[in-house]
């Protein structure tokens, strides 16, 4: 693992967590979308939440396909949840708000999770069952 | 009667999220590591690798429907049982998904490591 791997793991846990959250605050402005009036669910796309969240979960989507071209699903998963984690304390410190004893127990919970598995390999399967067109390097990636 | 539709929309979001996810972790392994392609081949060799990969676009439509149905079912559902259940419930459906199709090594510290990130999100978002 690199120092660049770590940051595209970041990514992904900062635009995950920031797109949800955008995409919450506009679907707010959006409203009940029923079968019936299907439309407004395309529509909602005009939304300037729902749009910015959109691009930020396509750059989640990037950081997120790149991470899981050299390691394993369930190591890159965990990592999706530190976003929960970044936006409680940008929360508690940024903007001073009280977090209940619920949350602090669901951060030591999402921390000691991802800690569990960062401490392991970041790849465990061998690339013989995939049938890979062709190897991308000589080297083995760690 | 709208309990029963809640769960059915949260169960339809777990299936369709594990197996985008499942799907789209089985195209990036073929494509192999982006960064060392991009390096030595460029960009666009990274771009053509993956859009010829056909489980890429099933995995994508699947998320694209996981996308959808937990807008659809945020929209009238019950948001404080939605969100942590649909959430979290996928880390471990993931976790028994990786085993199982992508025959990744879960042993009991990521197995262990998945049931604390689901216990945790549920918390974080109720």
């Amino acid at each position: 693992m690199t120092f660049r791997k770590y940051l595209v793991l970041v990514g992904v846990a900062v635009f995950s967590s920031a797109g949800d959250s955008l995409l919450a605050r506009g679907m707010k402005d959006v409203g009940g979308v029923s079968l019936h009036h299907l439309s407004s669910l395309i529509l909602a796309i005009l939304n300037p939440w729902v749009a910015c969240g959109i691009l930020l979960l396509l750059a989640f989507f990037a950081s997120y396909m790149a991470a899981l071209s050299w390691a394993d699903l369930t190591y890159v998963l965990p990592a999706t949840s530190l976003g929960y984690v970044l936006v409680a304390l940008a929360a508690r410190f940024g903007f001073h708000e009280a977090i209940s004893p619920t949350r602090w127990l669901g951060i030591a919970l999402i921390t000691a999770g991802v800690g569990f598995v960062a401490a392991g390999p970041s790849h465990t399967t061998s690339p013989q069952h995939l049938n890979r067109p062709e190897p991308v390097s000589r080297e083995t990636s760690s | 009667m709208k309990d029963a539709y809640t769960w059915a929309a949260i169960a339809f979001i777990i299936l369709a999220s594990t197996t985008g996810d499942v799907l789209l972790a089985h195209a990036m392994k073929r494509v192999g590591d982006v960064g060392e392609l991009w390096k030595q081949r460029g960009l666009l060799k990274v771009v053509n690798r993956i859009f010829a990969t056909p489980t890429f676009f099933l995995g994508l439509l699947a998320m694209a429907v996981a996308f959808y149905s937990l807008l659809f079912a945020l929209s009238w559902g019950d948001l404080s049982l939605v969100v942590p259940a649909s959430a979290s419930l996928t880390f471990v459906a993931n976790a028994f998904s990786a085993r199982l199709f992508l025959h990744e090594r879960v042993g009991r510290r990521r197995l262990l490591a998945a049931l604390l990130v689901a216990g945790g999100v549920a918390l974080m978002a109720i």
